[in-house]
């Protein structure tokens, strides 16, 4: 009956050193469809990919706005990341209204750490069940992406992405990571793009419905980009027409070093 | 349980407060009659809880004025109780981060609270240790939510602060009073300062013409002056005063120093001197 004597409670350590339930709590990411974040030194572009539970049905709404200069990208249990947004944006205002100051991405990212570490180390509760990908601008440190699990591990990236087949986006972005710096937005989300189809199921394609793209950075308020705009990087990709920094990296990508895989240890 | 000792009934001994809940405020209004004779006494007997009617011991006006590059500030170095001048070396101008100053009249124990509460904010801040410090409007907003809360409370913290600082190339005079009125201007004077150095700061910026075109040097000695104009006329103020600069380069608050005065005059004052 019990396959595992150890999973029962988030506090109880395995004989081998592990908390099952914070690991099962991290494969409730990986069933979240997923989301792809990348940096340019100017600004940062979270991508996602929409589900439906059918025909009739509307698409779950996967990026969320914090504040003027931040917003996230979620895999995993919707309702937990309304919590977590609902949060967000709650300290966000609190910056403003104490300070006169947005939020530093840097300082919200802990607090939602110390959040979830709460949950991994109480009997009787559990752990989030959702990812997130932080953007924020600050004028003071500039771009920022961060990755958020229900492990409480808070990490930055120059690119990540989180969510089911994210291994596959991970893949593509490792292999152009060289050309992310420099590279403008509209470059920055056809990498998104291509990185976001490598999650795709078969016989499935990126369209206007199931594909949200953010936007932040300098001088540029979190934006979310849709209807028309996002249809022209979307016949962008279908065409192949790729930006010049994409084409030119296609044909040297064999040259580039390929990154570790990056996993959540 | 009942919680609040005042309900527990008869104290041990002396028909007074023996439990030492005294000035406890009392919760239900069954008190002990002997605790209720207690003048004062909690929300009995006719006494509502009071909160702070006057400061105790205070400063006098603080000066701020922008010029050319930066910011001066001035204050003397008195704290007096009543008409009593009680002490004479307290630092009114206090630099809370590197480009900005805090400076403070009113009740002096309200402002070593707020300062307190100002460096333990800049402490945090430290500690993040990320890049992020709080400049100069971002201590001002602070400020202002600290001094309009406490006046929503009923209970305001009885000082008007001056905060001068230098932010992103751009200048910063701003003032807070106990009702939590933020107020920016290129010249500032608290108390008394706003009757009888106000007036000569405007006049200055009128004559040479606005906050750009006075140089540091000018600064320095329109302060003085304010400050002369005050040690004659305002009666809580003392010739021991110190000035606060802060430019891109940084602060700098001076040693107190003291103006040249003449007295003279007042030999044919009625009831001045002789």
């Amino acid at each position: 009956m019990f396959r595992n004597q150890y999973d029962n409670d988030i506090s109880t350590w395995s004989p081998q050193g592990r908390l099952h339930q914070i690991e099962y709590a991290l494969e409730a990411v990986k069933q979240g469809s997923a989301s792809v974040g990348l940096r340019s030194n100017t600004h940062v572009v979270l991508l996602a990919l929409k589900r439906s539970s059918g025909e009739l049905a509307s698409h779950q709404q996967k990026l969320f706005r914090i504040d003027n200069h931040m917003g996230i990208a979620i895999a995993g249990l919707v309702s937990d990341a309304r919590v977590l947004s609902n949060f967000m944006r709650t300290e966000c205002m609190k910056s403003k209204m104490m300070y006169d100051r947005p939020m530093p991405g840097s300082r919200l990212v802990s607090l939602i750490g110390d959040k979830a570490q709460v949950n991994t180390q109480n009997y009787g509760r559990r752990p989030y069940g959702v990812g997130l990908l932080v953007a924020s601008y600050d004028d003071e440190t500039g771009p920022h992406l961060y990755e958020c699990l229900p492990n409480a591990n808070c990490l930055e990236y120059y690119a990540v992405s989180i969510g089911a087949k994210s291994q596959s986006a991970k893949t593509y972005l490792e292999k152009f990571a060289k050309d992310y710096g420099e590279t403008d937005v509209d470059a920055l989300i056809m990498h998104g793009l291509h990185a976001l189809r490598e999650t795709l199921q078969q016989d499935k394609e990126l369209n206007l419905k199931n594909c949200s793209i953010g936007v932040v950075g300098k001088g540029q308020d979190w934006d979310v980009i849709e209807g028309d705009r996002l249809k022209a990087y979307l016949e962008q990709l279908e065409t192949g027409a790729a930006t010049t920094e994409t084409g030119a990296a296609a044909t040297t990508a064999g040259d580039l070093p390929q990154g570790e895989a990056m996993d959540t240890e | 349980m009942d919680h609040f000792p005042t309900n527990w009934g008869n104290p041990r001994a002396e028909n007074v407060d023996s439990y030492n809940t005294y000035p406890v405020a009392s919760h239900i209004g069954t008190v002990p009659h002997s605790v209720q004779q207690i003048a004062g006494y909690g929300h009995t007997n006719g006494h509502p809880t009071s909160h702070t009617q006057s400061p105790v011991v205070t400063g006098t006006s603080v000066l701020g004025l922008k010029f050319k590059g930066g910011v001066i500030m001035a204050a003397d170095n008195l704290a007096s109780y009543g008409s009593l001048a009680r002490f004479r070396d307290v630092e009114r101008l206090h630099q809370v981060a590197d480009f900005t100053v805090l400076g403070a009249s009113g009740d002096m124990s309200d402002y070593q609270y707020v300062k307190n509460l100002i460096d333990s904010q800049m402490i945090k801040e430290y500690n993040a240790d990320d890049g992020h410090t709080l400049a100069t409007p971002n201590i001002y907003e602070y400020l202002w939510r600290v001094m309009y809360n406490r006046r929503s409370k009923m209970n305001p913290l009885w000082n008007t602060f001056v905060l001068g600082g230098v932010h992103k190339g751009e200048r910063f005079l701003g003032a807070i009073d106990l009702k939590g009125t933020p107020y920016q201007a290129a010249s500032i004077a608290t108390g008394f300062g706003s009757h009888l150095a106000q007036p000569i700061l405007r006049k200055e910026l009128e004559t040479l013409g606005g906050e750009d075109q006075i140089s540091e040097e000018q600064a320095v000695k329109i302060m003085k002056k304010c400050m002369m104009v005050l040690f004659y006329r305002d009666a809580r103020s003392m010739n021991k005063f110190q000035l606060a600069k802060i430019t891109e380069e940084g602060v700098t608050i001076s040693e107190p120093m003291s103006v040249e005065t003449e007295w003279g005059f007042a030999e044919n004052i009625r009831g001045y001197g002789a």
